[in-house]
């Protein structure tokens, strides 16, 4: 066992001895850099690493949580102590407990979460990144005189995790990217917009050209807005906004919100509740992604789920806690911080792509393309959707002129019905989508 | 009180000659200003959820930020670990923006002047649990009691404690002790086998836990979450298009603080990039409009007695008469544009770098009877309470998103609508309000205001206020 495990392993023995039935620790170390520069200087440096952990205890079925950022021996001792006496006060849970022990596991393969050569990088190299993307910006449009700035983010770290039940495990992760601002002004049109990238791997990294050219073109292509009329129409997301209603998506299956009957899919395994393209899978497994990982936040086998397929909904996401109270199996979808009961979060949570690429969906259509979603508060109980949206309008296929300070509303339940999914699926989070085509909603403007 | 009666000198063992070692580190390389950001937070959450109470969570973070300002770069490393040799390795990290021969620190600490905002014997987090613990539960029992449609509560009580000491290159100390509590309570109902809805509400403040016995009961925040799930039963489709909005008062508030807050952070407009980039003495709002960002109201959520670079926090007029009066400063960005600081750079943490913040954003109460403003409008929209917002700074565009609003039809409330989002400019959305209420609210104390990744507990407020025009996000047309 590694140094971080000996200790995890010792604050569960801990609790355990304290009078505990069962515990699970949790301990995160990881060392953040960022690199910030605007107008060709640099603006900001920083730079520093950290560790916490946090428990969490049954008491019988009873459960109490801590965290601390003391490592120590007395540190640890009072996290501990912590967690035991606010197990005194929560209620009994008949569903509390750790998950089955044949569900506990990690996967052996190499999941690609790790790349070495973000320890080794240099300061200048990565300062140098940040300001070649921050001058492609600049250079590819006059009319890009200001930035917000660009840049260039590292993180390592570790997180460990072990059990009562036996289970052990521990994984290191590693993540890198690179965004620009620029603010682009006409006419007294000012509008900015912003592109970035990042991975696992350094390697993977789109160039900072690539990243300041398409940051430009999208800030410019926004100037002198119009405000269009009110009206029902067809309405397209890029994968960048995409995203933003496949988030809406997986609140509607996280099986906190079904067991509460909080989701307007409560009840509706097995239904068809979507267009026959549609096919939405969870899959952790993916090598090199954002939300892969050999195990989830509660020890168990991470495992690729198909949450609906052609339309109907085969899965919700689940960790133990919410499978036991629907009588279903966890999905190895238990997510935490480092302390508290676990969460249900998403792996790499994905639209399988269609086969037509976005121009041939786009084409001889008039309607809306969202490139900028702001302030949406989408309700997952009825799946009421309403958004502040700024983009491009299109005629006959064509980008016509740029939209902004609109809305755009519906619902989940009939866009789910009434969606086109194009063919660029990309991942730049563990959220990711193709580019989407919603056959009417309701547009607000003048 | 002295460095040496403080929490970090009593628990730690800190020194003025190891704070003045620690900021020699930080500017050994040059720049004209350091600082140290010392943090502890203690946490305490418990949640009950079916009746049960499922949660309960608590625990300690701790540690140091360093800074390093030369010119218009920041130098920034931090430690969880207060030993002397970890401190003074951050230090020479954030030390490392700067390239020249050493800063000589000025020897000797004044503690700074700071206000009194929440003076308490005991914070809340230093009570025992039962009394905690008692608040959800009473809090779930209510929401239950209060229809018998409600099915499904979820209430929640989190409190913190934290300690800070701000030692700054210039020789100013400050400390503070900052108490934190909330209580938030959400409730799903459901008529019939109909579709279920939903309600929010909470509140708290830098308060006592007699504050949820005496002013904010659990019971207040169970009721009032329990009767928006209620009234949302009988919610028709929210309009469509441009419309007359009234605001009612408290909450709503926030649309200040997204329509004009964010766009008068100095940062933003120290780099030119915000919708209200120079436009001081410009008439930005209507005559009837006055807003003020104030940190030195007692017990608000958004008040401190020093912000997080040791500055005594201000009252602040943002706009006067519907004239743009002023900017929220930090430190770096009043230096870079010979301003003074305005008591408002933030952080989330120790971990985080300070930027300009908001603390309690509210606009000053009109002449207006809050009757005769929704009796004046024909056909618009009532808006009651909001779950959140976001703003755009550059095109100045904002959205607010109304959770319980209602249709004015000839001069009277009619029926609820489903929740819709509302869009805006900053600097000409303000220039539509048509009449404002005499009846200022502050909110209940439940914001959380994010920015760069950074969150920071905030307030809003506002009397009832008429907008003649702004675009509404529903579906009805």
């Amino acid at each position: 066992m590694s140094d971080l495990e000996t200790l995890a392993a010792d604050a569960v023995k801990r609790a355990i001895d304290a009078g505990a039935t069962d515990a699970e620790c949790t301990i995160m170390e990881g060392d953040e850099f960022s690199a910030a520069v605007r107008m060709r200087e640099v603006e900001s440096l920083k730079e520093a690493g950290s560790r916490a952990a946090g428990i969490r205890v049954l008491v019988g079925k009873n459960g109490g949580s801590s965290y601390t950022s003391d490592l120590t021996s007395e540190g640890i001792r009072t996290m501990v102590r912590g967690a035991i006496d606010l197990a005194k006060i929560t209620s009994e849970d008949p569903f509390a407990g750790l998950p089955d022990e044949s569900d506990l596991g990690a996967r052996t393969e190499d999941l690609g979460l790790y790349d070495t050569a973000i320890e080794g990088m240099e300061t200048d190299w990565k300062i140098a990144q940040a300001k070649r993307a921050e001058e492609v910006a600049f250079a590819t449009d006059d009319r890009i005189q200001n930035s917000e700035g660009a840049s260039f983010d590292s993180y390592v770290g570790r997180r460990v995790f072990v059990n009562s039940r036996g289970f052990v495990g521990s994984y290191r992760t590693s993540s890198c990217g690179l965004s620009v601002s620029p603010v682009a002004k006409q006419n007294g049109s000012m509008e900015r917009d912003y592109w970035y990238t990042s991975a696992r791997a350094a390697s993977k990294l789109e160039s900072p050209d690539e990243v300041g050219r398409r940051a430009a073109e999208r800030a410019v292509r926004r100037l002198n807005p119009r405000k269009i009329a009110t009206q029902r129409a067809v309405v397209i997301f890029e994968p960048r906004t995409a995203r933003s209603l496949l988030s809406d998506l997986f609140d509607a299956v996280n099986g906190g919100a079904i067991y509460r009957q909080a989701s307007f899919l409560a009840g509706k395994l097995g239904d068809k509740i979507a267009s026959e393209s549609l096919t939405v899978i969870d899959d952790p497994t993916l090598p090199g992604l954002f939300g892969s990982s050999p195990f989830d936040d509660e020890g168990v086998l991470c495992r690729r789920t198909v949450v609906i397929e052609k339309g109907v909904l085969k899965s919700y996401l689940l960790n133990s806690y919410s499978a036991r109270k629907l009588g279903l199996k966890t999905t190895g979808n238990a997510s935490r911080g480092i302390t508290g009961n676990a969460g249900v979060g998403p792996g790499n949570f994905f639209i399988e792509a269609g086969e037509r690429p976005p121009e041939s969906i786009l084409k001889g259509t008039t309607g809306l393309y969202v490139t900028e979603l702001i302030g949406g508060d989408t309700n997952t109980v009825t799946g009421d959707y309403s958004s502040g949206a700024a983009g491009m309008w299109i005629e006959n296929g064509e980008m016509a002129y740029p939209v902004s300070e609109i809305t755009i509303a519906g619902n989940m339940k009939q866009m789910l019905m009434d969606v086109e999914i194009a063919s660029d699926l990309e991942f730049r989070g563990s959220i990711a989508s193709p580019t989407l085509l919603i056959r009417e909603m309701t547009i607000s403007g003048q | 009180m002295g460095l040496s009666q403080s929490f970090f000198s009593e628990r730690f063992g800190i020194t003025e000659r190891d704070l003045e070692s620690y900021l020699s580190e930080a500017l050994s390389a040059g720049g004209e200003y350091a600082d140290l950001y010392f943090e502890y937070l203690a946490t305490t959450s418990i949640g009950i959820d079916e009746g049960i109470v499922k949660s309960a969570t608590g625990g300690v973070s701790l540690g140091v930020g360093v800074r390093v300002i030369a010119g218009e770069r920041t130098g920034y490393a931090y430690s969880d670990d207060l030993s002397p040799e970890k401190i003074r390795k951050a230090a020479r990290v954030a030390a490392h923006i700067a390239k020249g021969p050493a800063t000589i620190v000025k020897t000797g600490f004044e503690e700074a002047r700071q206000h009194n905002l929440y003076p308490m014997l005991n914070a809340p987090h230093e009570t025992g649990l039962a009394e905690r613990v008692d608040l959800v539960k009473r809090a779930d029992l209510a929401a239950r009691a209060y229809d018998s449609r409600v099915f499904q509560v979820q209430a929640t009580y989190a409190d913190s404690l934290r300690n800070v000491l701000v030692a700054t290159s210039e020789g100013r100390l400050s400390f503070d002790r900052q108490p934190m509590a909330r209580m938030s309570v959400s409730a799903l109902a459901r008529q019939g086998d109909g579709a279920p809805q939903h309600g929010h509400s909470g509140g708290g403040g830098r308060v006592t836990l007699e504050f949820f016995e005496k002013e904010k009961t659990p019971e207040h925040f169970a009721k009032e979450a329990a009767r928006q799930a209620i009234v949302q039963l009988d919610a028709v489709d929210a309009p469509a298009g441009e419309t007359t909005v009234v605001l009612g008062p408290g909450w709503p508030g926030i649309l200040l603080h997204e329509a004009v807050g964010h766009g008068l952070e100095a940062d933003f407009n120290r780099k030119g990039v915000s919708a209200f980039s120079g436009r001081i003495g410009q008439q930005v709002a209507s005559p009837l409009c006055t807003v003020i960002d104030d940190g030195t109201i007692g017990s608000r959520r958004g008040s401190l007695n020093v912000d997080d670079e040791g500055m005594p926090t201000q009252k602040n007029v943002l706009i006067e008469n519907g004239v743009l009066r002023g900017y929220l400063q930090d430190k770096l960005s009043s230096r870079l544009t010979n301003n003074t600081s305005t008591g408002s750079g933030r952080r989330e943490s120790y971990q985080h770098i300070p930027m300009p913040r908001m603390t309690n954003t509210y606009m000053l109460a009109g002449e207006s009877d809050p009757e005769e403003i929704i009796k004046s409008v024909q056909k618009g929209l009532y808006c009651a309470t909001f779950s959140g917002g976001q703003v755009d700074i550059t095109s100045g565009n904002f959205v607010f998103a109304a959770t319980e609003s209602y249709l004015i039809e000839n001069g009277k409330l009619t029926r609820p609508v489903r929740g819709a989002s509302l869009i805006g400019n900053g600097p000409e959305a303000l220039k539509y309000v048509s009449m404002v209420g005499r009846d200022l609210l502050l909110d209940e104390g439940i914001g959380v205001c994010g920015k760069e990744g950074q969150s920071v507990p905030v307030g809003v407020g506002i009397p009832t206020v008429k907008i003649d025009r702004m675009t509404v996000g529903g579906t009805a047309q």
